[in-house]
C-alpha cells in the first residue's frame, strides 16, 4: 500500500491494482481510503461512489461520480469523474431554461465537453449520496440535506434533458452498489453508519416522536463533524505544509473558511427549525427544570416569560437565532405553546413548514452572488431575513446590505462563533434537549452581546450600511441634456464616450479576437504581449474583443469565460496584483504573499472544473520588481497544463521584455506580440468622423488640420479628440452673439497653438523689468565668461552694470535674490539651493536665442 | 472751547481710523476677498465655462492654471468658485475637494484627504483608514460605480500641482486623469502651479491622459494700470459710514497717485515685480502709520515703506558688527580681490588683519588669536562667511576653507553708514595698498 501523507489525511488505495497498463504504466485500483489522523477516521470510497470534489471556494463543493482511480508513472493517485452540475454552476441566463425552481439538493448530469475529468485524488472530501429520480418525481424529504442530492436532469452546455434511461439506470445501480458497502470502517464512529443507513428511513415522514429525536441526533452530530471536517481540510490544504497552529489560525483569519454555502447551509437552517420545534414540544415539561438552569447560567439572559421563552431564549444565542424565532412567532407556530397533545400535529405542521422553507431558500440562492464573502451564518442570516421579508412584507434589501457588511477579520471570526451557534445546538439537543442559550453563555461572554447588540437592527430604524458599495452621492439637479449641436459635438467627442466601433483598428482587432478565440476554444493557457504609444487605443481595443467574446459566449460560440482586469497604475505595490486577481476571482481578500500561495494552488494544480479565464494587465511595466516575481508568475501561469489562463498584457514599450524583463521572464512570456503603430492623420480623421457621425460640426479641412498636426507630433488619439472639443469651445465662445456656426479652421488653430505654444517666451514678455534685465546680465555673462553657468554674484555685477548703463537705480542683493528665485520658481532658470547665497549657480532652462527673441521685441 | 472740539472730532475721527485700518488690512492681507480681478478676464471665462460645463452637464475634464508666484491663480479659481456658487443649480451639484502638494506630501495622504473630503468614511466606518492599497481600490470603486448623468460631479483643486508630480509613479494624478477621460463620476482635476515646463514633468501615460488645457495667468498689466490697482486698493468702498471721511481719504488718494515721488516709488517697485503680493505689503507698511494724529497717508509714508521693503538684509547684519569683526570682513575682501574669489581660510585672514594691525597700530588694539578666532566663529554663526566644506574632526578649524557670503559693494555700503568707523579702517576698506 502506498502511502501519501499531507496534513494527517492519508490517502491510500483500497486493495490490489485491478489492473495495469505497462504502456502508461499506471495502476488502477477500485477503491481509496482516506485516513483522517486526528479525528481516527477512515472512509472508504469505492468506484461508482459519489463524492464532494474541493473547488475554488471551499464553500461550493463540486459533485462527481468515480469512474476510474489509477496511480500514474509518477505516483500521483489520480480519479477519473463524471460531474454533476449544481445549479450555481449554470450560467445565470441559462437557468431559464429550467423553467422551475430548483432546489439546492438537485443537481444536473453534467455532460458539457471541456471540463477535465481527471482529478488528484487529494481533493476529493467525502462521499455523498446522489439519487436520480424520474423528472416528474418530488425531491423526497429528508434529513440530512447536505449528503444526499438527486439528479433528474443532466446539462450539456446548452439544454436540459431527461435523463436517458442507460445513465439513470446506471446512477441507480452505483447507488445500491455504494449503499452495499460499509461506508465506515472505523469503529470509532458507528454514527456515521447509522446516518448513512438510516438514510432510508429518514425518506419517511416522521412520526413518532422518540426516532424523531435520535434521528436528529444522530444527524446533527453528523453535520456538525462533517462541516468541522471539510473546514480543517481546507485550511489544511491552504496552509500547504504550514503545520504549525498558530500559522493555520491565521490562514483561517485571512481567508474565512464558509463551508458549503448554498447546500449546507440551507440544511442547517432547517435542521435548526427542526431543532426548534422539537424544544417547544419539549419545553411544557420540562419548564421548571429549565429555569434552574438559566440562573444557574453567569451573563445569560435575564429571565424570560416562560410564554415564549422558546424563541426568546434561542433568539439571544446570536442575532440570525432571533431571526429564526421571528420566522416562528411570525408564522403558524405562534400557537406552539398550545398543550403537549398537539405536539404531533404540530410536528407534521413543521415539517410542511420546512419545506416551504426549503424551497424558498432554493429560489433565492442563484441570487446570492459568489462574490460576497460572507461568512456562513451571516449568509445564513441574510436568507433568513429574506424570508422574514416574504412572509412580512418588510424591504429586506436594507437589512442584507447591513448583514454583509461586517468587515473581514470580523466576519472570519465571527463566523466561527456562529458556525458553533450552528452546529453545537444539535449536539448538546441530547441533553435533555435544553436548547441554545447555554451556548452563547459559553462562549467569551464580551464578543457575543457586543455583536447582538450591533447586529440586531432596532425595528424602523435605517440603518447605514457599513461596507455596502461605497457611491458619489447621486446630483441633485439632472444633468442637462446638450442643446446645441457644438453642444452634442462636444459629448461625442469626450475621450470617456465610448464609440459603437473602433475604427482604424481592425486588423488588431482581429489578431487579438482570434488569439483569444483559439485558446478559449482549445482551453489552453497563453500571453501575448501589446504594446504602443499612450492613446493608440490599445486598452480600448482589448476591451472591445473581450465584450465580443463575452458576446459570443453568450450565443455559446465560444466556452464561457472569466474576464478580470488589473491595472499597474492603480496599484500600490506591484504584489498588489495577486491580491486584486484573487479578489476579482473568488472575492477573498487575503494578504500579498497569501494570495500569490492561492493563485498558484489555483492555476497550478489539475485543477476539476474551471472556466477559463482571461486576464488584462495594462501598464505592465509597473509590475516591475527587483526579483521580478511577479510577472514570473504571470507569465509562468499560463504555461502550466491546467491554467486555463490567457494573459494580454499591455504596456508602452516595444522592447519592454527585452529591456527590463530577466530571460526567465521573457521565454515565457513568449513571442506573442503585437504593436499598436500611432495613429497616422487618415486614421484620426475617420476617427473623428465616425465620432462625429451625422452631427456636421466641423469642417471638413478643420478636421484634417487636428489630424495631420497631432499625427506629426505623437498620434495620440486623447490629444486629437481634445483638441477638437477645445476647438468647439472656442467656436462657441466666438459665435455667442451671432447665430451658432461650426468649427472652422481658425477656431481649431487657435485651439492647438493654445495647447501647444510654448509658455517661456509669453512668460519673459509679461516678466517685471528687473527680471528681464537680470535675464540679460545672464546672458552678458555667459558671452563674457564664456561658459552656461554662472554665480549669482557674477551676474550681479551684470546687472549693476546694465542698470547704470539704463540710468536707473540698482537693486541690492536681497533682491537680486529674490529675482533669481522668482525666475527659479517658473523654470526659466536652473537655480541650485539658496543657501550658497551669492555663490548659487544659475542656468538658463530655455536657449540663449529664446530669450534673446523674447527680449528683442520690447 | 476749541480744545474740546478738537478732542471731539478725534474720537469720531479714532473711529473711523479703525474702520479704515480693519477694512484696507482684511483687503490687503486676504488677497483673493477683494474681489476684484485685473487683466484676466479671458481665463476667467474660460475656466468659469469649464466648472459650469462639469456641473451642468456632467462633462468630465482637467486643467491647469500656470502662472508666476504671486500673479493671482487661486484668486482667479476662487473668484470663479464664488460666482458659480450663487448659481442654485451648480451650488447643489458640486463636491469640492482641495489638496495641497505641501500638505498631502505623498499619495497615501492624498487619498485619506479625499475620502475624507468626499464624506465617504462613514460608509466604511472603522475600515476607511485601512492599508493605501485598499483605500485605493475603494476609492477607485466609489469613483467607478458613478456614471455621467446621476452622479455628483468632484470638482479637484491640486494646489502646488507640480510637488504632486514627485509621488510614487505618479499613481494619484494618472488616477484622476484616467477617471475624467472614462465614463465614470464626472470629475474636474483642475491643478495650480508657477512651473512653467510642468507638462515635461508628467509621465507619458499621465501626459497623454491630461487634456492639455492650460490656462496662463500673468500679470501683463503695465505701469498705469498698476498705478490705478493701487488707487484701487487704497480708496474707501461708497458704503463707508463716514461720508465726509472717506470722501477725504479718497482725494487724498488721488492726489498721491499723481505725485511724483510716490509715482517714483511705485516705478521702483513695478520695475522690481509685478506680483500684486509686493504691492499690498507695502500699502499695509503705509497704512500701519495711519493714527488719529496722522489720519491720510502721506508720499513720505510710502517711501518710508519702500525703503523699508527694500531693506538688504545682510547688508543689515553688517551694522551690528564690531569693528574688530569690520576689519575682519575687510580682510575677507582683500583676500577675495587678490585671489579672485577662491576660498580663504582663518588663517589667512588673520595674517591680512595683522599686516593692517602693524602698519596702522595706533587706532587698533592687537587682539589676541583666540579673540580674533572667536570674532571670526561669530561671523560663521551669522552666515556672513560659510565652509565650503563640512567641518571635520580632521582639519583644523584654523585652516578649514570659507567663502564670504558678501559682495564688495554690500561691505562699501555698509561702512559708508556704520557709526563711529575709525578712519583708519575706512581708508583701508577702500584700498589694501594703503599702508605701503
Amino acid at each position: 500500500m502506498n502511502t501519501q501523507q499531507q496534513n494527517k489525511i492519508i490517502y491510500s488505495w483500497y486493495g490490489k491494482p485491478t489492473n495495469s497498463d505497462r504502456k502508461l504504466r499506471t495502476l488502477q485500483y477500485k477503491g481509496i481510503i482516506i485516513k483522517s489522523e486526528r479525528s481516527r477516521t477512515e472512509k472508504c470510497i469505492q468506484l461508482g461512489n459519489f463524492v464532494l470534489i474541493e473547488g475554488e471556494n471551499a464553500d461550493q463543493p463540486f459533485v462527481a461520480q468515480l469512474l476510474d482511480f489509477y496511480e500514474d508513472g509518477a505516483q500521483q493517485k489520480h480519479a477519473v469523474v463524471q460531474w454533476f452540475s449544481h445549479i450555481t454552476e449554470i450560467p445565470q441566463n441559462k437557468r431559464k431554461l429550467l423553467k422551475r425552481e430548483v432546489s439546492p439538493q438537485e443537481v444536473f448530469f453534467d455532460q458539457v465537453s471541456g471540463y477535465d475529468n481527471d482529478i488528484a485524488v487529494e481533493t476529493i472530501i467525502e462521499s455523498v449520496l446522489v439519487i436520480p429520480l424520474h423528472p416528474k418525481e418530488e425531491l423526497p424529504i429528508t434529513l440530512n440535506k447536505e449528503k444526499i442530492f438527486y439528479v433528474k436532469q443532466s446539462w450539456d452546455g446548452k439544454c436540459f434533458k431527461a435523463l436517458s434511461t442507460d445513465t439513470f439506470s446506471k446512477l441507480k445501480d452505483a447507488n445500491k452498489k455504494g449503499d452495499g458497502i460499509p461506508n465506515s470502517l472505523n469503529s470509532f464512529v458507528p454514527l456515521d453508519i447509522i446516518s448513512s443507513m438510516k438514510k432510508e428511513t429518514k425518506k419517511v415522514v416522521r412520526s413518532v416522536m422518540k426516532t424523531k429525536n435520535v434521528e436528529v441526533e444522530i444527524e446533527s452530530k453528523h453535520s456538525a463533524s462533517k462541516s468541522s471536517l471539510s473546514k480543517e481540510r481546507y485550511s489544511q490544504r491552504v496552509a500547504n505544509g504550514t503545520k504549525t497552529p498558530t500559522a493555520r489560525k491565521k490562514l483561517q483569519l485571512n481567508s474565512p473558511t464558509k463551508f458549503p454555502k448554498s447546500k449546507l447551509l440551507d440544511c442547517d437552517v432547517l435542521e435548526l427549525l427542526d431543532d426548534d420545534c422539537d424544544t417547544i414540544v419539549m419545553l411544557e415539561p420540562s419548564a421548571a427544570k429549565r429555569k434552574v438552569k438559566f440562573t444557574g447560567i453567569l451573563g445569560s439572559p435575564p429571565k424570560i416569560p416562560c410564554a415564549d421563552d422558546d424563541s426568546n431564549s434561542v433568539g439571544d444565542a446570536a442575532e440570525h437565532r432571533q431571526r429564526f424565532s421571528d420566522t416562528i412567532r411570525l408564522s403558524p407556530y405562534s400557537n406552539v405553546q398550545k398543550s403537549n397533545e398537539k405536539a404531533k400535529n404540530l410536528n407534521i405542521k413543521d415539517d410542511t413548514m420546512c419545506l416551504t422553507g426549503l424551497q424558498e431558500l432554493g429560489s433565492l440562492s442563484p441570487v446570492v452572488t459568489p462574490r460576497s464573502r460572507r461568512a456562513c451564518a451571516q449568509k445564513t442570516s441574510a436568507r433568513i431575513a429574506q424570508q422574514i421579508s416574504l412572509l412580512n412584507m418588510i424591504d429586506s434589501s436594507q437589512e442584507e446590505d447591513f448583514l454583509s457588511s461586517s468587515d473581514g477579520l470580523y466576519s472570519s471570526s465571527s463566523e466561527e462563533e456562529d458556525n458553533n451557534v450552528l452546529c453545537t445546538p444539535e449536539k448538546k439537543t441530547k441533553a435533555g434537549r435544553i436548547f441554545s442559550t447555554p451556548k452563547s453563555s459559553r462562549k467569551p461572554s464580551v464578543h457575543t452581546p457586543a455583536k447582538t447588540l450591533k447586529k440586531t437592527p432596532l425595528p424602523g430604524t435605517p440603518k447605514t450600511p457599513r461596507n455596502a458599495t461605497p457611491e458619489i452621492p447621486r446630483r441633485s439637479h439632472a444633468a442637462q441634456k446638450p442643446a446645441s449641436m457644438l453642444e452634442e459635438a462636444r459629448l461625442r467627442l469626450h475621450v470617456s464616450a465610448i464609440p459603437k466601433s473602433l475604427p482604424c483598428r481592425e486588423e488588431e482587432f482581429q489578431d487579438i479576437y482570434n488569439f483569444v478565440e483559439s485558446k478559449l476554444i482549445d482551453g489552453t493557457g497563453g500571453c501575448m504581449y501589446i504594446s504602443g504609444v499612450p492613446g493608440t487605443g490599445k486598452t480600448a481595443t482589448v476591451h472591445e474583443v473581450i465584450r465580443c467574446l463575452q458576446q459570443a459566449a453568450e450565443n455559446d460560440d465560444v466556452p464561457a469565460f472569466e474576464f478580470i482586469e488589473i491595472n499597474g497604475m492603480k496599484l500600490t505595490d506591484p504584489h498588489q496584483a495577486y491580491v486584486q486577481i484573487l479578489e476579482l476571482l473568488t472575492g477573498q481578500k487575503v494578504t500579498a504573499t497569501h494570495a500569490a500561495t492561492l493563485l498558484a494552488k489555483l492555476f497550478c494544480t489539475p485543477g476539476p472544473k474551471r472556466k477559463t479565464t482571461v486576464l488584462i494587465v495594462d501598464e505592465l511595466d509597473l509590475l516591475w520588481t527587483r526579483k521580478q516575481n511577479v510577472m514570473y508568475n504571470l507569465f509562468d501561469w499560463p504555461t502550466q497544463k491546467h491554467s486555463k489562463l490567457i494573459i494580454l498584457a499591455i504596456a508602452n514599450t516595444m522592447d519592454l521584455p527585452e529591456r527590463i524583463m530577466m530571460n526567465r521572464v521573457a521565454s515565457r512570456l513568449g513571442l506573442t506580440r503585437m504593436s499598436f503603430q500611432p495613429y497616422t492623420y487618415k486614421q484620426l480623421q475617420q476617427i473623428i468622423s465616425s465620432r462625429l457621425n451625422s452631427v456636421k460640426a466641423f469642417e471638413e479641412d478643420a478636421i484634417q488640420l487636428v489630424s495631420r498636426k497631432v499625427a506629426a507630433l505623437s498620434g495620440d488619439a486623447r490629444r486629437c479628440l481634445d483638441i477638437c472639443r477645445r476647438a468647439t469651445e472656442i467656436c462657441e465662445f466666438a459665435s455667442q452673439k451671432s447665430a451658432p456656426e461650426i468649427v472652422r479652421m481658425a477656431h481649431v488653430t487657435e485651439a492647438i497653438d493654445e495647447m501647444f505654444s510654448s509658455p517661456y517666451i509669453n512668460a519673459i514678455r509679461n516678466a517685471s523689468l528687473h527680471e528681464q534685465i537680470f535675464l540679460k546680465a545672464i546672458l552678458a555673462e555667459f558671452r563674457r565668461a564664456g561658459v552656461e553657468e554662472a554665480t549669482v554674484q557674477q551676474v550681479y555685477h551684470q546687472h549693476i552694470s546694465l542698470c547704470r548703463m539704463e540710468g536707473m537705480q540698482s537693486p541690492t542683493v536681497s533682491e537680486i535674490m529674490a529675482i533669481c528665485s522668482r525666475l527659479g520658481a517658473c523654470r526659466l532658470l536652473l537655480v541650485e539651493s539658496s543657501n550658497k547665497y551669492l555663490h548659487m549657480r544659475v542656468r538658463l532652462n530655455i536657449s540663449q536665442d529664446d530669450v534673446m527673441y523674447a527680449l528683442k521685441d520690447e | 472751547m476749541s480744545k474740546r472740539k478738537s478732542k471731539e472730532s478725534i474720537s469720531t475721527n479714532g473711529e473711523c481710523i479703525s474702520q479704515v485700518q480693519k477694512l484696507l488690512r482684511e483687503r490687503l492681507c486676504h488677497h483673493y476677498a477683494t474681489g476684484k480681478l485685473f487683466g484676466t478676464e479671458h481665463q476667467y471665462r474660460h475656466l468659469l465655462e469649464l466648472l459650469k460645463r462639469t456641473t451642468v452637464h456632467g462633462e468630465s475634464n482637467s486643467a491647469l492654471i500656470i502662472g508666476p508666484r504671486g500673479s493671482g491663480k487661486t484668486a482667479l479659481l476662487n473668484h470663479v468658485l464664488k460666482d458659480l456658487m450663487e448659481i442654485k443649480q451648480v451650488r447643489e451639484n458640486l463636491l469640492e475637494v482641495r489638496l495641497n502638494g505641501l500638505l498631502q506630501t505623498n499619495d497615501k495622504v492624498a487619498l485619506k484627504e479625499i475620502t475624507r473630503q468626499l464624506r465617504l468614511e462613514n460608509v466604511v466606518g472603522d475600515k476607511v483608514f485601512g492599508s493605501f492599497a485598499e483605500n485605493l481600490a475603494f476609492l477607485l470603486e466609489a469613483l467607478r460605480t458613478g456614471n455621467r448623468t446621476s452622479s455628483c460631479p468632484v470638482l479637484f483643486i491640486l494646489d502646488e500641482f507640480d510637488l504632486f508630480v514627485h509621488h510614487k509613479n505618479q499613481t494619484l494624478l494618472y488616477n484622476l486623469f484616467d477617471i475624467s477621460q472614462s465614463a465614470q463620476t464626472p470629475v474636474t482635476v483642475i491643478g495650480l502651479t508657477c512651473r512653467q515646463d510642468i507638462l515635461e514633468l508628467l509621465e507619458k501615460r499621465v501626459k497623454s491622459r491630461f487634456s492639455h488645457r492650460q490656462i496662463y495667468v500673468i500679470n501683463s498689466f503695465d505701469f498705469k494700470q498698476y498705478v490705478r490697482i493701487f488707487k484701487e486698493q487704497l480708496s474707501l468702498p461708497a458704503e463707508f459710514p463716514d461720508e465726509t471721511f472717506a470722501q477725504k481719504w479718497n482725494n487724498n488718494v488721488q492726489h498721491l497717485s499723481v505725485d511724483k515721488t510716490v509715482q517714483d516709488v511705485l516705478q521702483n517697485l513695478f520695475h522690481y515685480t509685478k506680483d500684486l503680493r509686493s504691492l499690498h505689503l507695502l500699502l499695509m507698511l503705509a497704512v500701519s502709520n495711519v493714527t488719529v494724529h496722522h489720519p491720510l497717508i502721506t508720499a513720505s509714508d510710502l517711501q518710508e515703506a519702500s525703503k523699508q521693503y527694500r531693506m538688504d538684509s545682510k547688508a543689515n547684519i553688517v551694522h551690528g558688527l564690531s569693528v574688530l569683526e569690520i576689519c575682519l570682513i575687510i580682510a575677507m575682501k582683500h583676500l577675495n580681490d587678490v585671489y579672485e574669489g577662491e576660498p580663504f581660510n582663518f588663517q589667512m585672514v588673520y595674517n591680512e588683519f595683522q599686516k593692517f594691525i602693524q602698519r596702522k597700530a595706533h587706532c587698533m588694539y592687537n587682539f589676541e588669536k583666540p579673540v580674533v578666532m572667536k570674532a571670526f566663529e561669530h561671523l560663521l554663526q551669522l552666515e556672513l562667511v560659510k565652509p565650503i566644506e563640512r567641518p571635520s574632526v580632521r582639519t583644523q578649524r584654523e585652516y578649514l576653507l570659507m567663502k564670504l557670503l558678501l559682495d564688495n559693494n554690500q561691505i562699501m555700503d555698509a561702512l559708508q553708514v556704520y557709526p563711529n568707523c575709525p578712519t583708519d579702517v575706512k581708508q583701508w576698506a577702500t584700498s589694501s595698498l594703503s599702508w605701503l
